[in-house]
């Protein structure tokens, strides 16, 4: 086989893993969006907050230290014990839920019935306040993220292709994990939103907020079910990638690589998401590697958003957008 | 048709209540109506009278539409329910079928029908029991269970809406506007399915219409709404025989009048102590 098809096939697999990782920040807006027609600037945010929380819980760190320690001149900074991962992650799951139940209390029960763009500057604002309170409460320097997932090339794989082809591929064994903690993610959702009552209220809510009420549904219930699903979806993303590349502020900007994938995968569409951020994760890596000869690279930073541009001239609904039913 | 209402007792009683949407905009001034148990009642009157907004006002929807009750009292089997929570009215036993059917466009049928018993704690089973219940009513929709709501036609999208608030087993529906964009066949079709909801499973209808011949020839009692307040009521056979009525609302007469405005003798207003 020609070196030229393997190093292609290599990029092909680097992509496809690369590309879930974008899936999984991509699902956190696609939940709430679907559930409630907002755009949620700070799912970002809510994924670097997460993660932020989580290597807090693990490491004991007490949270708001540096606050007590400016206002009462102590010296606190750890519990001085360290919490198993295990614990640390529920315990993060929980805080994610108080987060989606505080949000629904100050900030969406006020703006019922608001337009969209109203909602949307409400999410920038909690995206800055909630950057700040994850300052204040956990410190600001960069910490690293172990949850004890394996890291590094993939021997596995490199024997198995070296084997086939002569040629080893190097695919990190961390984003293996991540495609199928992703995989067993979207199959949990799924079958949530299509065979429960809870999950099909959801759907409900999605089609017509008015009919909902109508029939008893509870939008209040509703919203901070949802806010808390996006909550565990930004954990496993925040977990992902705080643990491939250490948690701080440019956790947050996988938002931003999130924007394309919405734009590829339609904004209502779970499966889309995740095909979104396959193909964008795919592009990338088989554009650089085909450009570089002539560009020189760096391609990776801009493909997304160029085709981004292009699906929002030929198709602005996404792949997978949801139809618009109508009769005639 | 039927023309004696079944009970005399009141399931609901408006008393002289205010509506006001965004805070300014007055849309009921003054509504008092009394629904009795076991009956079906006509709420009539053209576009923009209020007979939507007097409906939300008792189920609590206007308040997602930035509107509120700002006077007056709904009493509902002996209790306040102002400013009560949707889903618990639901709970209690009032739902509405909003103007419009409102299915969920993008579930199935039978999904539909499942979400009206979302307040429900009675177990599978008894839903199970009431789903074959609302096939029962309509069959059609036993045979379009698969489809995607948004793709059924308008009639059995109104079955659909009607069957979901039966899911909720409801002692009142609220009934808005049921046979909008319906085909006359399929308005007489609805409308015997609800009176015999109502003869059957002792279902209590309160129906906003424009539709003034069908509604009074399937209501027990009705009420003329102009303007965001009553004009006239009276039983069903009486309204439909008042020269008025006929002449405004049934097309029956050459003269120029067009409106209650025009007589002043039928003004009528409950006054509360308000």
């Amino acid at each position: 086989m020609p070196d030229t098809l393997l190093f292609a096939m290599e990029a092909t697999l680097n992509g496809l893993t690369a590309g879930v990782m974008y899936a999984l920040v991509a699902l956190g807006f696609v939940l709430i969006f679907k559930a409630s027609g907002i755009f949620n600037f700070a799912q970002g945010v809510m994924a670097l907050f997460a993660a932020l929380t989580l290597v807090g819980f693990q490491s004991g760190q007490i949270p708001f230290s540096h606050l007590i320690n400016a206002i009462f001149g102590t010296r606190l900074h750890h519990f001085g014990w360290n919490m198993p991962t295990l614990l640390a992650i529920p315990a993060t799951v929980a805080v994610m839920i108080l987060l989606a139940i505080l949000v629904e209390r100050f900030i969406l029960k006020h703006l019922i019935n608001q337009e969209p763009i109203i909602l949307f500057m409400a999410t920038i604002g909690l995206a800055y306040f909630l950057e700040g309170v994850g300052d204040i409460m956990w410190g600001a320097e960069v910490k690293a993220l172990d949850v004890g997932l394996p890291k590094g090339m993939s021997d596995t794989v490199d024997e198995l292709t070296f084997n086939w082809f002569g040629y080893g591929f190097f695919i990190d064994r961390l984003e293996i994990w991540a495609a199928g903690i992703a995989a067993i993610l979207v199959a949990s959702l799924t079958i949530f939103s299509q065979y429960t009552k809870q999950g099909r209220a959801l759907r409900a809510v999605a089609d017509d907020h008015q009919a909902a009420l109508s029939v008893g549904i509870s939008l209040r219930f509703i919203w901070v079910l949802t806010w808390s699903i996006a909550g565990i979806v930004a954990l496993v993303a925040g977990i992902m990638w705080g643990s491939k590349s250490g948690v701080q502020f440019s956790l947050s900007l996988i938002a931003l690589k999130a924007l394309p994938v919405l734009i590829l995968g339609g904004f209502t569409s779970i499966p889309g998401a995740i095909v979104g951020g396959l193909i964008i994760g795919v592009g990338e890596k088989l554009f650089d590697f085909f450009m570089q000869p002539i560009v020189g690279g760096a391609t990776e930073n801009w493909f997304a958003y160029m085709l981004a541009l292009v699906f929002l001239l030929f198709r602005p609904q996404g792949l997978f957008g949801e139809k618009i039913i109508e009769r005639v | 048709m039927l023309d004696a209402s079944p009970t005399q007792t009141a399931l609901l009683e408006v008393n002289n209540i205010e509506v006001l949407y965004n805070h300014v905009i007055l849309a009921l001034k003054g509504v008092s109506l009394d629904v009795p148990k076991g009956g079906i009642t006509a709420l009539l009157g053209g576009n923009g009278a209020g007979k939507s907004t007097t409906l939300k006002a008792i189920s609590n929807l206007i308040h997602s539409e930035r509107g509120e009750v700002t006077k007056g009292s709904i009493i509902y089997d002996g209790k306040n329910v102002v400013g009560l929570d949707p889903a618990d009215l639901v709970t209690n036993g009032v739902v509405q079928v909003m103007e419009g059917r409102h299915c969920f466009e993008h579930l199935t049928v039978e999904e539909n029908l499942l979400t009206g018993a979302y307040t429900r704690r009675d177990g599978r089973a008894a839903i199970a029991e009431e789903l074959e219940l609302v096939y029962q009513y309509f069959p059609r929709l036993k045979e379009r269970r698969k489809s995607q709501a948004g793709y059924t036609s308008g009639g059995e999208q109104q079955m659909t809406a009607i069957g979901r608030a039966l899911m909720s087993r409801p002692k009142m529906i609220l009934l808005d506007e049921p046979s909008m964009g319906l085909a006359p066949q399929l308005v007489e079709q609805i409308f015997e399915i609800v009176a015999r909801l109502n003869s059957e499973q002792g279902v209590t209808f309160l129906l906003a219409e424009q539709n003034t011949n069908v509604a009074l020839r399937y209501a027990h009692t009705g009420f003329i709404m102009e303007n965001g307040r009553i004009v006239m009521e009276g039983s069903a056979k009486d309204l439909r025989e008042n020269p008025d009525v006929k002449e405004f609302y049934l097309g029956m007469s050459d003269k120029g009048r067009k409106s209650f405005r025009d007589v002043r003798s039928y003004r009528r207003r409950k006054r509360w102590l308000a």
